[in-house]
């Protein structure tokens, strides 16, 4: 037993001394890079360590007194209890009715707060779905809520009311019971039926989200959105209605898509700060990924898919109300639709960010018209293009960018 | 109890049982079995304890996220300059306390602990079938640790892609600081720690199928061991898939291979990687992923339908029912790992598919939690610490598990994946159900560890101050995610509507403080009972299994003399006729002749006959004396 006292008191202090070492060795790191890149910042001198040492005392203070109260109480217990032993009394505290009474209290308060979550923060949740194949996921949503609510309600109610009613008793002995074929089969094809109806739901839903088939007279709105760290860049598909073709190894400060000019299909793509969208369109969400893997998030139209390098992925969906209906319905003028990224990228994951607005057909229009296009005046010559007739002011321009860019554009220009 | 005894029988077993033992073979590298369970647990909980410190201090960036605390400067240095967590930062400690929890602490501690304590222990074996490949698992897992510790005094910081690496985040170093050598230590940390888990699990897989004492046949195995032994398949199966994916991704790293890379672009710095597919990676690394999430929870379930029947007084109800469907769970657990990848992009064909697979595993598991509630019904139930602890699995284990019924819809994980729902799923299914479990395993059998007890009622304190503060942090987490929050976003104060989940937020860092500190007790009742607490009884919690048999003083080879015979199931609790409420494996029927029955022989017809003859004899009636 001595030896083993030894060792475990040598892994407290080494569980000590390792923390400790930890603190200050990071610490030390730091400070020497902190040193050697940033020589003007001194945060040292910023901040009173007194007031923080002193709230720090002051919490750990608070909470060793603490300690100590659960330790007086434990020995007032321990006392209270062999007192009652020396006397032949019985057992002064029954363990075993306490835990029962508080998993029973447990089960109430927890039922309560169950229904106050449900309530409170369940009514701080997304508005109902914006988008057609959304409104069945809702539906999918609220038929899984109900059901899986239930058997949580259930199965906590027995277990917990299991446990206060059987609790131990000496005068009593367990029902020896070690299985029923019938109960055990019904338990599991029961959870087995209720699922299998899930399934099918999740299934003909998610087929009729991913399989679409096209309607001649409705084609979707064809839009690419392409992500990099931190930002999105969205690009519309211009007269022709076909976003045309990308090619990475195109990229250049002013090519930052890649664009293939040669693809006729580009030559008319728009570039856009907002992802706009015109309502009860259907919409094809052409999604790529420059450098990492980010996720294209639209909460409000239940919409998401990962953006991945190399990797070419749809979404298609159906706005069913503008940005204005929004604001109206939820009494919120400020409500946006937003585009977020979901999919951890670095160190600015946390604020990747869009304005998505859903507004009508002719806003649509019109706002699309007052989009430029990708391709400029520095991009046509890259790509030998006839430059338009644009008078001017734009060769001047372009001739200091390209200067800038020249750098860039002619390596690339044998891979094309 | 004589020393000839001991001799003869270890003999045969361990030539080496003789050498004189040092301090260092004795505690350092030890090859007993008792020995290394100690060791993981022990390194288990130190990790635990740095782990949960990560998640205060991340915590407490989400709860206040404009506000400066000095002393985090003191601590982390330039990481929170101005005692604030930078962003990479933050990003660091998700990653490294993410891979912590499930790796080094709900895997090598959780299987690493009770595997090596209870098989040898519960099978009636003398030590493990390679007791020298025990120890190297042991310090294959110490040096994992070390290595992954050791990425925080590293210039550009630790691994910070998330504890799933997806490349080209966890690849490019440009991407995000803690991609450079970061980690690199943490692909050298996690190489280390799966071979460690490979030599665990081939040892406790052949110990089980090898090493049972006579009449330990499969059927009368206690369930731990059941969930220990799939848990070990599980391990070994998909472990190596992960190593193969983690070469690769170093070749990615290191040697200017394309494995997960192409089409790269930074700015307009263009790479040359070519016809890789970051997809790749997903798919080897869900491959064990996800049956890792079930190598976390069956020994958990293993562990507590054992403190459950103890503790309940009763038979584990459908123990036939809970081999079958920790089989199932173990079996299905291969094929659905697609459902953590319903929207990279994949073909939407196969999301369906993985779907079905999903739902389907829902089932084994709905069974497991019925039969648990069946044990109870009806029990005469024991609030042990232990007990305490493995109801609150059973509790945490549907909650966690219901969610997972929303996330295994393909359709409704589109709006629900990589949100806080997520993270509030897989907390209460594995961040508290399978730390109630190995708190539970902790509980009832630190008396067979340290041959002393635990104090019961810093037990009660601890359990009903974590079990309330788990609820309180991560059931609003799901509400958060309901209403679209992503996980791993540093601040939520850059979108509008995430801002009302502020107070929500520092609400649920309030109560993991709470949760945190009240692992104290529990700290300080463990090492403190090591030294000082009541010398453990020898079958303290009056249990059939072998494991109570054993003396309560260590020693090498288990039993002093033969190894017990087992003659029935380990869950004879409460059996009518018998006068004790538990009748332990070791004793024969003849022993029992008031309680046996007809089942009990399995269609052996003279036992059968024997029985019945006796049974005539002595009518049913009071006047049964007790027979031993
Ligand atoms: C009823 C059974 C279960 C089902 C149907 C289920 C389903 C799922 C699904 C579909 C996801 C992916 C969600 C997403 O990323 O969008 C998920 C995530 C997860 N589940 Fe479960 N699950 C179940 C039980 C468990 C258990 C028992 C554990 C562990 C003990 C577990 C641990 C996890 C973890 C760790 C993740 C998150 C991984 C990550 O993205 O970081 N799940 N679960
Ligand atoms: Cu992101
Ligand atoms: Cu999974």
């Amino acid at each position: 037993m001595s030896l083993i006292k030894v060792i475990g008191n040598k892994k407290t202090v080494v569980l000590t001394a390792l923390s400790t070492a930890f603190a200050s060795a990071s610490v030390f790191a730091q400070e020497a890079a902190v040193s050697a890149t940033t020589t003007a910042n001194t945060p040292e001198a910023k901040v009173d360590m007194d007031a923080v040492y002193k709230s720090v005392i002051f919490y750990s203070l608070i909470f060793l007194s603490f300690c100590l109260f659960v330790a007086i109480v434990g020995r007032a217990i321990k006392v209270y209890e062999l007192t009652r032993e020396v006397q032949g009394k019985p057992a002064a505290i029954n363990w075993n009715k306490v835990n029962a009474s508080l998993f029973a209290l447990f089960l109430l308060i927890g039922l309560y707060g169950v229904y106050w979550e449900y309530t409170v923060h369940g009514s701080m949740l997304l508005p109902d779905a914006s988008s057609e194949h959304g409104r069945k996921i809702d539906e999918m949503f609220n038929l899984t809520l109900i059901i899986t609510t239930i058997v949580f309600i259930a199965t906590h109610i027995a277990l917990f009311a299991f446990a206060y009613f059987y609790k131990h008793s000496a005068k009593r002995k367990a029902y020896f019971y070690p299985h029923n074929n019938t109960i055990e089969k019904i338990w599991t094809i029961a959870p087995a039926l209720v699922l299998t109806v899930l399934v099918l739901m999740g299934f003909l839903t998610w087929r009729s989200i991913f399989y679409k088939t096209e309607d001649p007279n409705n084609k979707a709105l064809q839009v690419e959105v392409i992500s990099e760290q931190f930002a999105w860049q969205i690009r519309y598909p211009g007269a022709d209605g076909i976003v045309g073709d990308r090619n990475y190894k195109l990229t250049t400060g002013a090519n930052v898509l890649g664009i293939d000019f040669k693809d006729k299909r580009s030559r008319d793509d728009q570039m856009a700060d907002e992802l706009w969208l015109p309502v009860n369109k259907p919409v094809k969400v052409i999604l790529g990924s420059k450098d990492v893997i980010h996720s294209f998030y639209l909460p409000h139209f239940r919409v998401q898919l990962n953006t991945v390098p190399g990797m070419r992925t749809y979404f298609e969906f159906t706005p069913t109300a503008t940005t204005q209906q929004m604001r109206e319905k939820l009494n919120d003028p400020s409500f946006e639709y937003v585009l977020l990224c979901s999919k951890i990228c670095g160190q600015g994951h946390y604020n990747m960010q869009k304005r998505v607005r859903v507004v009508t057909e002719e806003e649509y229009a019109e706002w699309i018209k007052q989009q430029p296009q990708w391709l400029n005046d520095d991009l046509r010559k890259a790509f030998n293009l006839p430059v338009s007739a644009t008078p001017a002011a734009a060769p001047a321009a372009a001739a200091d960018t390209t200067a800038q860019d020249s750098m860039k554009v002619n390596p690339q220009a044998p891979t094309i | 109890m004589s020393t000839i005894a001991i001799h003869d029988t270890h003999h045969d077993h361990h030539d080496h049982g003789h050498h004189k033992e040092t301090f260092l073979t004795k505690y350092i590298f030890s090859q007993d079995h008792k020995m290394i369970a100690k060791q993981f647990l022990i390194t288990g909980i130190i990790m635990a304890v740095i782990a949960m410190g990560l998640s205060i201090l991340f915590r407490i960036q989400l709860a206040w996220p404009d506000k400066s605390f000095p002393f985090l400067e003191t601590f982390l240095g330039k990481w929170a300059e101005g005692g604030r967590i930078k962003p990479d930062f933050y990003l660091a400690l998700v990653t490294i306390h993410g891979t912590i929890m499930v790796f080094f602490v709900l895997t090598a501690g959780l299987s690493g602990t009770f595997s090596n304590l209870l098989i040898p222990l519960q099978v009636g074996a003398r030590d493990m079938a390679s007791p020298f490949l025990n120890m190297l698992s042991y310090w294959f897992f110490f040096m994992a640790c070390v290595i992954m510790m050791g990425s925080f005094f590293v210039q550009t910081g630790p691994a910070s892609a998330g504890w799933t690496v997806y490349p080209p985040l966890s690849a490019l170093p440009k991407a995000v600081t803690g991609s450079g050598f970061g980690m690199t230590l943490w692909l050298i940390s996690m190489v280390l720690f799966v071979a460690s888990s490979l030599m665990g699990g081939i040892n406790y897989v052949s110990t089980i199928l090898n090493m049972r004492t006579k009449g330990m046949d499969l059927w009368k195995m206690p369930l731990p061991i059941w969930a220990f032994f799939l848990t070990a398949i599980l391990g070994i199966l998909s472990f190596p898939v992960l190593v193969a994916g983690v070469v690769l991704l170093v070749f990615d790293r290191s040697f200017g291979t394309s494995f997960y890379l192409s089409d790269i672009v930074f700015g307009t710095q263009i790479l040359p990687n070519e016809g890789g597919s970051p997809i790749l990676w997903q798919h080897l690394f869900w491959f064990l992923g996800h049956p890792e999430v079930y190598i976390v929870i069956m020994p958990a379930l293993g562990i507590s339908s054992e403190v459950i029947s103890v503790n309940a007084r009763k038979p584990i109800f459908g123990y036939h029912a809970m081999v079958y469907s920790l089989i199932g769970i173990t079996v299905l657990s291969f094929i659905v790992w697609g459902h953590h990848m319903f929207v990279t992009g994949m073909n939407p064909l196969l999301g369906g598919v993985f779907m079905i697979t999903t739902l389907i595993i829902a089932v084994p598991s709905a069974v497991k939690t019925f039969n648990y509630l069946a044990t109870l019904w009806r029990g005469n139930i024991r609030f042990t610490p232990a007990m305490l602890f493995a109801i609150g699995l059973v509790s945490f284990f549907i909650s966690g598990g219901l969610t997972g019924i929303f996330l295994g819809n393909a359709s409704l994980d589109i709006n629900l994946h990589d949100t806080y729902f997520v993270v509030a799923h897989f907390h209460l299914v594995m961040g508290s159900a399978a730390i109630f479990g190995m708190l539970a395993g902790v509980y009832h059998w630190y008396p067979k560890m340290f041959g002393r007890m635990m104090n019961a009622k810093l037990g009660y304190l601890h359990f009903w101050l974590t079990f309330i503060s788990a609820y309180l942090v991560f059931f609003p987490l799901h509400f958060l995610g309901l209403d679209g929050v992503p996980r791993r976003y540093y601040v939520f104060t850059e979108f509008e509507f995430m801002r009302k989940w502020l107070t929500v937020n520092t609400f649920v860092t309030w109560a993991a403080i709470l949760g945190a500190l009240a692992q104290v007790a529990f700290l300080w009742n463990f090492f403190y009972s090591i030294f000082k607490g009541k010398r453990a009884p020898q079958n303290p919690w009056e249990a059939n299994t072998l494991e109570w048999t054993t003396p309560v003083e260590h020693l090498h080879g288990n039993w002093p003399g033969e190894i017990p015979t087992v003659y029935r199931w380990p869950y004879d609790y409460s059996k009518p006729g018998h006068d004790e409420d538990f009748i332990p494996q070791t004793i024969p029927f003849s022993q029992t002749m008031s309680s046996n029955l007809p089942h009990d022989f399995e269609g052996n017809e003279e036992a059968e006959r024997i029985q019945r003859e006796w049974d005539a004899q002595n009518p049913p009636a009071e006047q049964r004396t007790p027979q031993h």
